[in-house]
């Protein structure tokens, strides 16, 4: 006999997601940039993806512990939470200055406003930009034992010119994660394959990003350039595995495709106009910010709703 | 207690401009990068607030009700181009550290604060008192926020506590501190002021009356 016989309450029948199998699914999507990463910058790469991974951990148990809350570690979004921001960080920052970032993002980016699914912006990229702000030497110091010298996107904003075969590979200079396009597009279509993002935030954000370096990147619609642009930085990463984030991007429909042209847009500003070569990280948080209004403004009609009620305070 | 000391323990602890009140947070977050640009700034602050304070409970009887408001700005404006004249002369690295902040004292919430809820109703002398207690207690909220700043910003090379980010931050984590104090407080049966949101509605006796902007309706028809 089937189980579906027996008279029970609500729900009979259950999906297999839970929070700990999709934050294991972006774990495993996001192994190939970390496994390149690895490969590309060494043992240091290594290094700081498990003390950012620990450091996160800990500090979220501990936290909770002190607050008296039930543990959260085993949902595994601290793992995620860790893991993407070593991906975002050069491979020669001091150690200490990754576990400052890591203790940072989950303590306060995420746990001071309540935990997952309260925080009001991307962990990873909170405690990214509070680093980059506050050591910026460390931070965009991009020699190592591999590589000297500027990011691709530096380099093209210098006028020089850069191997655009070498980026998609990603043997260049740069954070851990980011460098490689298509170790993150192994991992991107792996999650959209298992349906844990959608293409409407990716996909907005990169064509409203080419539109604008098309429009005002001032090279035009030169193939080299926009390739390099959309390699370069932590566009690929950012679209695929931060701005889909579930807890700071719109849920709405219409919300989704405002949120990835904002992106595009603000992105493409940072990078044109702005004082750094990359500006993916403080687009995306950016935002985040703005979400909640960009919900309440595209709530869709009811089906079977004629006119718009106006709505009264 | 003692009804002087009464209203210096009020201003430094129980009803702490900064922490408690949540007053004048434009000088606290903007020229709290370093520990003495927050005492500059307190002490200013102070020296105004007692004077101010002085001179309202002074004249409460003859400054006429309906134009109190420019009244007490006449008489705050006038006593913050002193303090930025004398600041120009004898601290002139302080006077430029803190710009145009000294000038802006002059629409300082805590002052005009003070001259409403307190000064024009008091005499001269416990009105000097409360002046000192709000000021010490302003004085002590921006010193230790500049403090913090300048430890974790200038001194551990975190950048980030220097810049306008770190002020909030650093507010946040010693308004916190301050209300876990006072939950402890609560829990030995000795009560802190009420928090700055109106509870009560009660807006005679309420000490944020002249800041309030939603009183409730017994005091508008009373009006």
């Amino acid at each position: 006999m089937s189980d579906l016989y027996n008279v029970s309450s609500s729900p009979h029948v259950r999906a297999k997601d839970t929070t700990a199998r999709i934050m294991l699914y972006v774990i495993i999507a996001l192994l190939p940039a970390s496994v390149f990463g690895i490969w590309n910058f060494g043992l240091r790469a290594l290094i700081l993806i498990a003390v950012c991974i620990a450091t996160c951990v800990v500090s979220e148990w501990v936290f909770e512990l002190l607050i008296h809350k039930k543990s959260t570690i085993n949902d595994l979004s601290a793992v995620v939470t860790g893991l993407l921001l070593a991906l975002n960080l050069p491979s020669g920052l001091p150690i200490w200055q990754a576990v400052l970032g890591s203790v940072f993002a989950i303590v306060i980016v995420k746990m001071m406003f309540g935990g997952l699914g309260q925080n009001f912006m991307n962990p990873a990229l909170g405690a990214r930009c509070f680093l980059l702000v506050s050591f910026a030497g460390t931070m965009t110091n991009f020699n190592c034992d591999a590589y000297t010298g500027a990011t691709p996107l530096a380099l093209i904003r210098n006028g020089e010119s850069v191997d655009t075969m070498k980026m998609l590979i990603g043997t260049t200079a740069g954070t851990i994660g980011e460098t490689s396009t298509i170790a993150i597009l192994v991992g991107a279509i792996f999650l959209i394959l298992m349906g844990v993002i959608d293409l409407t935030i990716p996909g907005t954000y990169i064509v409203s990003f080419v539109v604008f370096i098309a429009l005002f990147g001032g090279h035009g619609l030169d193939g080299n350039y926009i390739t390099a642009q959309l390699c370069g930085g932590g566009l690929m990463l950012g679209a695929f595995f931060m701005a889909t984030d579930y807890v700071t991007s719109p849920i709405t429909p219409m919300g989704k495709v405002v949120y990835g042209i904002l992106l595009g847009i603000l992105t493409g500003l940072f990078r044109t106009f702005g004082a750094n070569a990359e500006g993916v990280s403080f687009a995306i948080i950016l935002s985040n910010l703005l979400v909640p209004i960009i919900e309440k403004l595209t709530i869709p009609k009811a089906f079977g709703q004629k006119k718009e009620v106006k709505q009264h305070e | 207690m003692n009804k002087y000391v009464e209203r210096l323990y009020n201003g430094i602890i129980k009803e702490n401009p900064t922490f408690v009140l949540m007053l004048g947070m434009c000088p606290t977050l903007a020229v709290t990068s370093s520990a003495i640009n927050g005492l500059g700034m307190g002490l200013s602050t102070t020296v105004v607030l007692v004077m101010s304070n002085l001179l309202i409970s002074a004249f409460r009887k003859i400054i006429p009700d309906g134009v109190r408001m420019p009244a007490y700005i006449v008489i705050v404006a006038s006593l913050v181009t002193v303090v930025q004249f004398l600041m120009q002369a004898y601290t002139p690295s302080l006077s430029s550290a803190l710009g145009v902040y000294i000038p802006l004292i002059v629409v300082n919430c805590i002052i005009l604060g003070r001259a409403e809820s307190y000064a024009s109703k008091n005499p001269v002398v416990p009105s000097i008192f409360d002046g000192l207690g709000m000021g010490l207690g302003f004085t002590i909220g921006l010193t230790l926020i500049g403090l913090v700043r300048q430890i974790l910003g200038s001194m551990l090379g975190i950048t980030v506590f220097v810049m306008a980010p770190g002020a909030f931050l650093v507010l946040a984590f010693l308004v916190a501190g301050m209300n876990v104090v006072r939950d402890k407080m609560e829990k030995k049966g000795k009560p802190l002021a009420e928090p700055s949101g109106c509870i009560t509605g009660d807006c005679a006796s309420c000490s944020q009356s002249a800041m309030c902007t939603g009183k409730s309706e017994t005091k508008k028809t009373e009006e």
